[in-house]
């Protein structure tokens, strides 16, 4: 199929993902985000587009890792590395637990309810970690300090949110060419028949749900500890920028397409920079009037757009021929 | 003929006043080829519904392989081997008929494990002589949404076979089907039947099919069983003409 573009791609990505921060030091936190961005894409699309299952409460997961990580640093004793380490590994593991948990009870909702039931995650999550005082209540967490410079620091994060965010792309591509890829394609594009065919339905959907949650809940680790400084609303569960960016950021670069929420990370990550840039004060405004925007004119975002105008192409190549 | 591969006794299903199901009592011997006919709304649809665990039923017994399966759900009745098709078509719009194929494997002995390997070559094999034998070859990367009603009724089809069910359960399978398609299609549902070892439940309007193909024949109306025999007996039934010229 597409194996040998992929191939060239990634390798194009790579090499710009090593470049990029030497070209452009004074850039590297904002590349960083960038790639926290795509994971924010990719991990959502398992389930908004790959599996139909649009979730408004992944960042819940995001937060978990924030929160894990901090307190493993924090409590238990480790340098910073081993800390941050461990916290990581915690991370995912609590991250997949509550993704099985969760999964289990209301991913029997189908569809819009599913959507509905997910939206209150986040901001239960946000209430009762703004009231625990044992991960520092509304006051949030600052994280360890960084045993070095700022810009070693930033170097750092970056090189970690990139290594996440290409391997959080292989792994879900070699997931989407298996039979799983192929499961979750049809409980999205038909459920009662999926069932009717004797999938195990709700066994592929926890696992989907639990491999967003294991990438989140890393991405959540590294970003709390880049941003130093943990606000249970505005970070950990941000459910009104991060949260909302990483649907809108699928949907733009095109659901349940590989390369769309990479795309579609990258667009908008560029943009909103661009926005705080030149449009201060007026970033939020221009921001919703974008979104306005995708949803009418891109509804099946840009890789959808793409393959339209190719199947268009095709369909007036043939007539020409015919 | 052997004992019953399925049997179902008094099953009853409401949908709020009517009465889609009135204690419907019907065997499907193993190896058979058992016609449901019926007026419009009759309910031979709710019916397939109940036996597959699709909606709870309000009372009776459903019975497959000996197996009390009345409480079972859907999934896990299809990987006991009994699989229905829909009236309207099901099938996975945005991806390519091949695609749909491969994901119909049986999945009786489906390790968890297992998902996470790429289709295999005999798998495909299969698959694309599947989609030959009802003439979907060409079409085999197109997305399986795109084919018309009637093409979508056959790759259902299909898919039905690639899932190798011990008893399948079809729901108007010649409905949309051109003519000139359909005495195909009747022929490669008696080699379903006869080579593949495949006991089919048919619901079909078209009588010369129906009559045809199946051994024996159930007639209902009005949620009952109103009479049962072979397509002789069935047609010379005074209450089954009743019903079709009362319904219409
Ligand atoms: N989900 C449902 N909710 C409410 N009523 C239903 C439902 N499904 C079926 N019915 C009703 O049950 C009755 C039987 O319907 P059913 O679809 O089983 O008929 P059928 O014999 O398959 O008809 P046809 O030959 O037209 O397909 C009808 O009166 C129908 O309106
Ligand atoms: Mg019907």
């Amino acid at each position: 199929m597409s194996g040998a573009r992929d191939w060239w791609l990634m390798a194009a990505l790579l090499c710009v993902g090593i470049v990029a921060p030497f070209l452009f030091p004074a850039l590297v936190a904002q590349f960083a985000f960038l790639w926290l961005m795509v994971v924010f894409a990719l991990s959502w699309d398992v389930m908004g587009g790959q599996m139909g299952y649009n979730s408004f409460g992944n960042i819940l997961f995001f937060g978990i890792g924030c929160y894990t990580t901090a307190v493993v640093q924090r409590d238990f004793g480790f340098d910073y590395f081993a800390g941050l380490g461990a916290g990581l590994g915690l991370s995912g593991l609590i991250g997949v637990g509550a993704a099985l948990l969760i999964g289990r009870a209301i991913l029997g909702l189908r569809g819009h309810y599913f959507a509905i039931g997910t939206l209150g995650l986040g901001i239960a999550a946000a209430e009762i970690a703004g009231g625990w005082h044992y991960i520092g209540a509304g006051a949030g967490m600052v994280t360890p300090v960084f045993p070095g410079g700022v810009d070693t620091r930033n170097l750092f994060f970056y090189g970690l949110l990139f290594a996440l965010a290409g391997s959080c792309f292989i792994f879900l591509r070699a997931l989407y060419q298996c039979r799983f890829g192929m499961a979750i394609n049809a409980i999205r594009d038909n459920e009662d028949k999926a069932e009717a065919m004797g999938l195990h339905t709700l066994r592929y959907k926890i696992t989907a749900w639990c491999v967003a949650a294991f990438f989140l809940a890393l991405a959540g680790g590294l970003a709390g500890n880049m941003i130093g400084f943990i606000d249970p609303r505005d970070v950990a569960f941000a459910g009104a920028t991060y949260g909302v960016w990483m649907v809108l950021m699928a949907v733009l670069g095109g659901k349940g397409t590989l390369w769309g929420p990479v795309l579609g990370a990258a667009i908008f990550h560029l943009v909103q920079e661009l926005f705080w840039t030149y449009l201060l004060g007026w970033q939020r405004v221009a921001l919703g009037g974008l979104i306005v925007l995708i949803v009418v004119f891109y509804p099946q975002g840009i890789m959808g757009w793409l393959r339209e105008r190719r199947a268009g192409h095709a369909v007036r190549d043939g007539e020409a021929q015919a | 003929m052997s004992a019953p591969i399925l049997s179902v006794e008094n099953v009853s299903k409401r949908f709020g006043g009517v009465v889609a199901n009135d204690a419907v009592s019907l065997a499907v011997p193993e190896g058979a080829i058992i016609g449901l006919i019926g007026p419009n709304g009759s309910g031979k649809s709710t019916l397939f519904g109940s036996i597959v665990g699709f909606h709870p039923v309000d009372g009776g017994s459903v019975r497959f392989r000996g197996e009390e399966i009345t409480r079972y759900r859907v999934p896990k009745i299809a990987r006991m081997g009994l699989v229905r098709t829909f009236q309207q078509t099901h099938i996975y719009g945005q991806m390519s008929c091949l695609a749909n194929m491969l994901i119909s494997i049986p999945q009786r002995q489906e390790r968890f494990l297992a998902s996470f390997r790429r289709p295999k070559g005999e798998e495909i094999e299969r698959a694309e002589s599947l989609l030959a034998s009802v003439g979907l070859w060409e079409k085999r990367q197109l997305a399986a949404g795109e084919l018309s009603f009637g093409q979508q009724k056959l790759l259902e089809f299909a898919m039905a076979l690639m899932c190798e069910p011990r008893l399948l359960l079809l729901d108007e399978p010649t409905a949309g089907i051109n003519p000139t398609l359909i005495n195909g299609l009747v022929a490669q549902l008696r080699r379903a039947n006869a080579e593949l070892g495949i006991t089919l439940l048919v619901i079909e309007h078209n009588m010369r099919v129906i009559m045809n193909l199946a051994d024996h024949l159930y007639c209902m109306a009005h949620g009952r069983i109103l009479a049962e025999g072979d397509a002789e007996a069935i047609r010379a039934d005074q209450r089954v003409i009743d019903a079709y010229l009362g319904a219409q």
